[in-house]
């Protein structure tokens, strides 16, 4: 009860301080613009248009979802803390893990409804200029924005983390920046460089498996790319897709790991924080 | 009578400092305590320890018979608080924040809403808190403390901020839910103000509890001498009239009026002697030490104390 009560509140002020109108333009016209600017080269050769989309989709939301979800979560505590409300409402009867994931339910509502507003609008965008849409692709779409929607999940979460742990708004800020270029942009560099260097001599199928999971970004990636026969033809995964052991539902517990873990420790933290 | 707050020898450290040293009181139902200190006193630290908001380094807090600091403590919907420079979330309006602040204590919206016009919001209170003043904001933090008829009410500095009009409102508001029982506990720098209102005043220093106790009790204990100011004809200018006992202090203040400094017991005797000396007394005027003065002399000694 006290968890949805919070979360309305949360959802409220969102709309309010119109973060919801910016995440879903913001997705919305990516989306459209990709989904028209992609399809033109690959348009006449016959190609079911959106599985092409969904590859364009899958590389902008493992940028774009990640930093809305940082920028809404990340002085979620710290922020109330230094602005003061969270004095006021701490000495309400509410339990701070129920400040917690009612905070939690509320900013994964708002990246949801932007998400699959604004990826639904490219979808219906295509269907009515006449793209072939077959239901295969629908699946495989209606996965990335699901996949999409956890992954914003799991950086709401590391955003609670950090902002469970740091001192000031400034701080938290800072520290959630630079968990994005790490997991976005350096994880992957780095790990494609240890590929390259190692050769395949002592980095096995498994070990590298291990580091893919170890990204959350990675994991989504794989999940989209090769998690559909059609899609991962264009993503030029499809040699990937065969070989990898790491199946759909070790990908998706994966990041629902992702999302538990740091929530938890999360709510400890802040469990033992004074005020 | 019920206590309501039970402090049992609580100390609260934060690193080296000590915010608040082996305090220990009850608060009583219906009692209306007025706690004053310096900035630092451990004020503000006894209130958070109240609503377990922090946790004591030793020692013992019992509110309405639970540990505040035990999680959803159930206590906490019978318990209004105000904190120091209270803040709202800037995009809401005030009807919103107090419908907020309603449901998670599982009172009726309508009569929440309603505490808005008892404090004098109105109209505004359709307007985003983030649009509101100083004393405005003061305002809807106390309709949202009103909520539900707390049985114990913490104030931290209430009245900072408010006009001379509410000020009379929010201390009739107060004092008539203290006579219907609940606890009040408000902390203020307008010690004029508590000086009538208070029925017991808790003085902290450095996080010491150097005086607990009603303020006629804190007179007899300080034995701070009650002025007596006699307005008197026919005494030359300096002179002392031979009345006046040889070991009280004597002023005079103007060509007409004298100020004595009387023990607290020999006011009626001073009196006494001045009329039966057949001085012709204009006017008299008794004023007993203030609070102010009061508050001033514990420090002083605690101070002294090692």
């Amino acid at each position: 009860m006290n968890v949805l009560i919070i979360a309305a509140k949360e959802i409220h002020q969102a709309i309010r301080n119109r973060w919801v109108l910016a995440a879903t333009l913001l997705l919305a016209g990516l989306a459209l613009s990709l989904s028209f600017l992609g399809s033109a080269p690959t348009g006449n050769v016959g190609v079911p248009a959106l599985d092409v989309v969904i590859v364009s989709l899958s590389s902008l939301t493992i940028f774009l979802v990640p930093l809305i979800a940082l920028l809404i979560s990340h002085d979620a505590i710290v922020g109330d803390m230094e602005r003061g409300t969270m004095l006021l409402l701490l000495s309400y009867p509410v339990a701070r893990w129920q400040v917690l994931l009612g905070k939690f339910f509320g900013h994964l509502a708002v990246l949801a409804f932007a998400t699959c507003l604004g990826y639904g609008l490219a979808v219906a965008a295509m269907a009515a200029t006449g793209s072939r849409i077959d239901s295969d692709s629908l699946m495989a779409f209606a996965a990335m924005v699901g996949s999409s929607v956890l992954l914003g999940a799991v950086f709401v979460a590391i955003g609670y983390l950090v902002s469970a742990f740091t001192r000031d708004r400034g701080t938290a800020a800072g520290v959630c920046i630079g968990l994005w270029l790490l997991l976005v942009l350096i994880y992957d560099m780095a790990l494609l460089g240890a590929l390259a260097l190692d050769q395949g001599r002592s980095i096995s199928a498994t070990a590298l498996n291990a580091m893919l999971l170890l990204n959350p970004t990675d994991a989504y990636r794989l999940l989209n790319l090769t998690g559909f026969a059609n899609v991962s033809t264009f993503a030029g995964m499809a040699g990937l897709a065969q070989s990898t052991s790491l199946t759909m539902p070790v990908l998706l517990a994966a990041l629902l790991c992702w999302t538990v873990v740091p929530l938890g420790l999360a709510a400890l933290a802040f469990s033992m924080r004074e005020l | 009578m019920t206590s309501t707050v039970r402090v049992t020898d609580v100390t609260k450290e934060y690193g080296r400092v000590k915010a608040v040293c082996g305090a220990s009181f009850e608060l009583n139902a219906g009692e209306l305590v007025a706690l004053i200190g310096h900035n630092g006193a451990g004020k503000t630290t006894l209130m958070k320890l109240m609503l377990g908001l922090i946790r004591p380094t030793s020692g013992s807090v019992e509110v309405l018979g639970d540990n505040p600091a035990a999680g959803e403590f159930s206590g906490r919907r019978q318990l209004g608080y105000l904190p120091e420079n209270v803040s709202f979330d800037a995009a809401l309006t005030a009807r919103e924040t107090q419908a907020f602040y309603a449901r998670l204590k599982r009172e009726p919206v309508a009569k929440a809403l309603a505490l808005l016009e008892t404090v004098g919001l109105g109209p505004a209170a359709r307007r985003r808190v983030g649009t509101y003043s100083k004393g405005m904001r003061q305002r809807l933090g106390l309709a949202q403390a009103l909520i539900g008829h707390p049985r114990v009410l913490l104030l931290d500095e209430p009245t900072t901020g408010l006009d001379p009009e509410l000020r009379q409102t929010f201390y009739e508001i107060i004092e008539r839910l203290s006579a219907e029982g609940a606890t009040v506990l408000l902390s203020s720098h307008a010690l004029t103000e508590l000086e009538e209102r208070a029925g017991r005043v808790i003085i902290m220093n450095r996080g010491i509890k150097v005086a607990d106790g009603s303020i006629e009790r804190l007179r007899n204990i300080a034995r701070l001498p009650t002025r007596i100011r006699l307005k008197v004809t026919g005494l030359a200018p300096r002179e002392i009239p031979s009345w006046v006992p040889g070991d009280a202090t004597c002023r005079r203040l103007n060509g007409r009026t004298v100020e004595i400094d009387a023990a607290p017991e020999r006011k009626i005797e001073l009196l006494h002697r001045a009329t039966a000396a057949g001085t012709s007394v204009e006017d008299v005027e008794v004023v007993p030490p203030s609070l102010d003065e009061l508050y001033a002399h514990f420090l002083r000694q605690s101070e002294q104390a090692p």
